[in-house]
């Protein structure tokens, strides 16, 4: 019996099939993933690898194949099924109920009897073990809402443990840690492992990929074309597997020619409504020929910034020079005229900010030039004009389809992005603010996307990129500041910059700067400084 | 002295009578609000178990069996609800609205077919009603100072319903934070992803939460015309549902506080009675359109910031679609 244990696989899909109406998810997806091993998939948004996982997790039906867990084969109709199974499942946004605690969360579902006292006195007790035996430690009566990402994250893991599981799935589970809650997450994977658990891991993030797998597979359209050990391939290989083209993963360009700062931002300070600081006495200056990158965990302070830099939030404190324009708390200027002086302003959040999801894609790549009179004729919007115009920038930016009358919302996320850059950039802005332009965006499009930021730059524009990604920080910027709950916590030429150093700037773990500091840096930042900074890290390290 | 605390006493056990059917309604509602569904169709099944209850006991002349269909009628309604709001995620107020209309209007058409005395039940005789109880030695104990008029006035001396109606507040709390039917009623209320997740079904959840709530409603409805009053009249629960629906938000969705905003809204409607032609001095006659209206006046004035903020369960009012 144990003799054919080992032999068989953790899971084993057969000839998986999944249609959503004209959409073919999965078409005859086979996969098998080894005891003990961790597995990655990989595969661009719409591959299929998320339907995938709900299949196997119960939470959809395959329309044909067979699905072999632990050697046995089962049809699940629910996720209660999968979990009995052995399956456990951390989503990408976690399944948390927020004014819960951790013990509460962790039990739902497996409450142990009708009555909680008994269930709750033997989950602290299991969990507590759980805890030490993973090194997955959390304090099991602080509410969700009280705990940062990466613990809420554990919780999750946890949760899985908790019920059983043998198999563990993780969707995209790095994107929103910084890079050292990410190699603690790497650790506890290797702990898991070592207990047998079985990962599945779902990124796009190949690095990742190369780092802790043991083998990858890789899904396009909604099939399966690759199954590789990690150790005999390389990013270059899944790239290529997951586009099926060869992709340039690093961003091809010349070094910059910076000139004149053409944005001066003083001591910026917003407060959100109710009254507490969201960004606090943010200074530096954006300047021709550069690309600044905005580098931070999500939500500190890079949605404020950039909503005041585009006029859109109003500032309590501080002052903006933009394009020889002054602006402060006083005299503010509006996103309209800022846009009439030459600054563009792409969205962090497209559906919420960049395009109206139900209108065309003309009207969409309309929003906030509709008064130019080379569309209009006299007081009517010239609807063929609007889609001429739509069409040239569809062109120009490469969106597909390339279909004007087409709703918005039917458009793939990368060319939903396509359409908004076009509009902005195309206008040729003097400041360009872009954020997370390559959110949810498919490698094809993000090789695209960061050659047209590069253009812009070579042409003498001067862009901020905000980013949560910091491979494309990196990549695509010449100077980096880092936020971090609302203040810049760290500055520093992209040359001397290293993912190590950057974490642990978001995590603002080096001293404060000082904000005057660093008011009127006239050369990019002196090399003094960013060796202060590498110093910084070093005593940081001696410390550990 | 002894007058002014007889008096009290009386406007505390007027408003205890008053109260029992909003703690009933308001209970019904926790379960359904906590649940991710909210039940503005309380006055509605109210008002329907109220016609029910009141047509049974006038005909099989036993107010139980009013009692019974009363539930049953009010359960009906709720899973109306549920087959409109969770079932095919139609819009919850809507629905609410909906039925709150349905029942206006039915149960006069009804009353008319049925006993042809313009919309109303026949009047009830004692055989068909919940009569007040009198406990053990009320009147022995009533000579002792304070507490003996305290207990036979206050305590003793109510119907069944009123009993139970504060019976169930503790029973409610227990049930929504000490056992698994109410960890998953809380969690289904606030993520129900979380709870489809785990593998439990988020709609049986929600049925079941708007089954329990279609049985205090029922009650609550019963309440009304068969111990309150003797008879169903048009309309009878006159806004009763929408009180209890602001003593939820006043009790930030919790048994304990809900029942203490019922006692309040109650009280103010019990001393509307007491001071009704009572001339206070240097202000003369409150004219009781005023303190008829004083509990929404307070309701507003209160949720606009005294007693800070009010945060319902976050998927209530929402439909769950499962997708990903």
């Amino acid at each position: 019996m144990n003799l054919i244990m080992t032999d068989t696989f953790a899971i084993e899909l057969t000839d998986i099939d999944k249609r959503f109406g004209a959409v073919h998810a999965n078409n005859k997806v086979c996969l098998q993933v080894k005891r003990g091993n961790i597995h990655g998939i990989v595969g661009e948004n719409g591959a299929g690898k998320s339907t995938l996982m709900s299949i196997l997790y119960g939470f959809y039906q395959a329309d044909a194949g067979q699905i072999d867990v632990l050697g046995e084969t089962y049809t699940f109709t629910d996720s209660h099924q999968a979990i009995a199974a052995g399956i456990g499942m951390v989503h990408q946004h976690f399944m948390l109920v927020e004014n819960f605690t951790v013990l509460e969360n962790v039990i739902l579902g497996c409450e142990g009897g009708a009555l909680l006292a008994d269930g709750l006195a033997a989950a602290r007790k299991e969990l507590t073990r759980l805890g030490d035996e993973y090194g997955l430690k959390v304090d099991l009566d602080t509410t969700i809402d009280q705990l940062s990402v990466g613990l809420q994250q554990r919780v999750e893991i946890l949760k899985a443990l908790y019920k059983g599981a043998k198999i563990l799935i993780l969707d995209e589970p790095t994107g929103v840690l910084t890079p050292q809650e990410t190699e603690e997450l790497f650790r506890i994977f290797n702990a898991l492992k070592q207990q047998g658990v079985t990962i599945m891991l779902i990124t796009h993030k190949l690095r990742e990929i190369m780092s802790i797998t043991d083998q990858v597979s890789v899904m396009r359209a909604g099939q399966m074309v690759a199954h590789r050990d990690t150790q005999d391939t390389s990013r270059e290989e899944l790239a290529e597997l997951m586009v099926g083209r060869k992709v340039l993963l690093q961003v091809d360009k010349k070094p910059a020619n910076i000139r004149a700062p053409l944005m001066k931002v003083k001591r910026l300070t917003v407060a959100d409504s109710q009254g507490i600081n969201r960004l606090k006495d943010v200074s530096f200056e954006l300047r021709a020929g550069e690309v600044l990158g905005v580098a931070g965990v999500s939500g500190n302070g890079q949605t404020e910034l950039l909503e005041a830099l585009s006029g859109i939030t109003p500032m309590t404190s501080g002052s903006i020079e933009v394009l020889g324009f002054e602006m402060d708390a006083k005299n503010p200027l509006t996103p309209d005229r800022l846009r009439e002086l030459g600054l563009a302003h792409v969205p962090e959040d497209r559906h919420r900010m960049g395009l109206i999801v139900d209108f065309s894609a003309s009207e969409s790549a309309l929003l906030g030039y509709h008064t130019d009179p080379k569309v209009n004729s006299g007081i009517w919007l010239s609807n063929s004009k609007v889609e001429a115009n739509c069409q040239a920038l569809m062109t120009a930016f490469d969106v597909r389809p390339a279909d004007p009358q087409l709703k918005s919302a039917n458009f793939s996320g990368g060319n939903q992005q396509k359409l908004i850059l076009a509009r902005e950039m195309e206008r040729n802005p003097d400041v360009l603010l872009i954020g997370q332009p390559t959110r949810g965006v498919d490698i094809g499009a993000i090789e695209f996307i960061h050659q047209r930021i590069i253009d812009m730059r070579d042409a003498g524009k001067a862009v901020l990129l905000v980013s949560v990604e910091l491979d494309e920080i990196m990549s695509v910027s010449d100077r980096i500041i880092v936020l971090c709950d609302g203040e810049i916590s760290g500055r520093i030429n992209t040359a001397d910059a290293d993912e190590r150093t950057l974490g642990m700037m978001m995590a603002n773990a080096l001293d404060p700067i000082d904000p005057l500091q660093t008011m009127d840096d006239q050369q990019a930042f002196s090399k003094q400084e960013s060796n202060q900074v590498s110093s910084q890290v070093a005593s940081q390290e001696n410390k550990l | 002295m002894s007058d002014v605390f007889l008096t009290l006493l009386l406007t505390l056990d007027a408003t205890l009578r008053v109260s029992a059917p909003l703690v009933l309604a308001a209970m019904a509602g926790l379960f359904a609000e906590r649940s991710g569904v909210v039940d503005i169709g309380l006055e509605g099944k109210m008002l329907a178990s109220a016609f029910a209850a009141a047509s049974v006991a006038a005909v099989v002349g036993s107010p139980w069996a009013g009692l019974g269909v009363a539930i049953i009628v009010s359960c009906g309604f709720a899973m109306l609800h549920g087959f409109a709001t969770i079932t095919h995620r139609g819009d919850q107020i809507v629905s609410g609205v909906a039925i709150n209309i349905l029942v206006g209007g039915l149960t006069i058409i009804l009353g008319l077919a049925w006993f042809h005395q313009g919309g109303l039940t026949p009047a009830l005789n004692n055989e068909s009603r919940f009569l007040s109880i009198t406990l053990p030695y009320a009147q022995q104990l009533a000579f002792i100072p304070v507490l003996g008029p305290i207990y036979k006035e206050l305590i003793s001396g109510h119907n069944i319903l009123v009993y139970l109606a504060f019976g169930v507040v503790p029973m409610v709390w227990w049930v929504v934070f000490r056992t698994r039917f109410g960890l998953r009623l809380r969690a289904v209320g606030e993520n129900p992803k979380a709870v489809d997740t785990a593998g439990l079904s988020v709609i049986k959840l929600r049925y079941k939460a708007l089954l329990v709530g279609g049985v205090l409603c029922g009650i609550a409805g019963a309440y009304i015309s068969t111990a309150h009053n003797a008879q169903f009249t048009r309309d009878m629960t006159a806004g009763q549902g929408y009180i209890a629906l602001a003593a939820l938000i006043f009790g930030k969705w919790r048994p304990l506080t809900v029942m203490l905003a019922c006692l309040l809204f109650g009280f103010l409607d019990a001393l509307a009675v007491r001071l009704q032609g009572v001339v206070i001095p240097g202000i003369g006659e409150i004219p009781v359109q005023f303190i008829e209206a004083a509990p929404y006046l307070l309701t507003v004035i209160l949720l606009a910031g005294f007693i800070g903020r009010a945060i319902p369960p976050k998927a209530s009012g929402k439909a769950y679609l499962k997708e990903r």
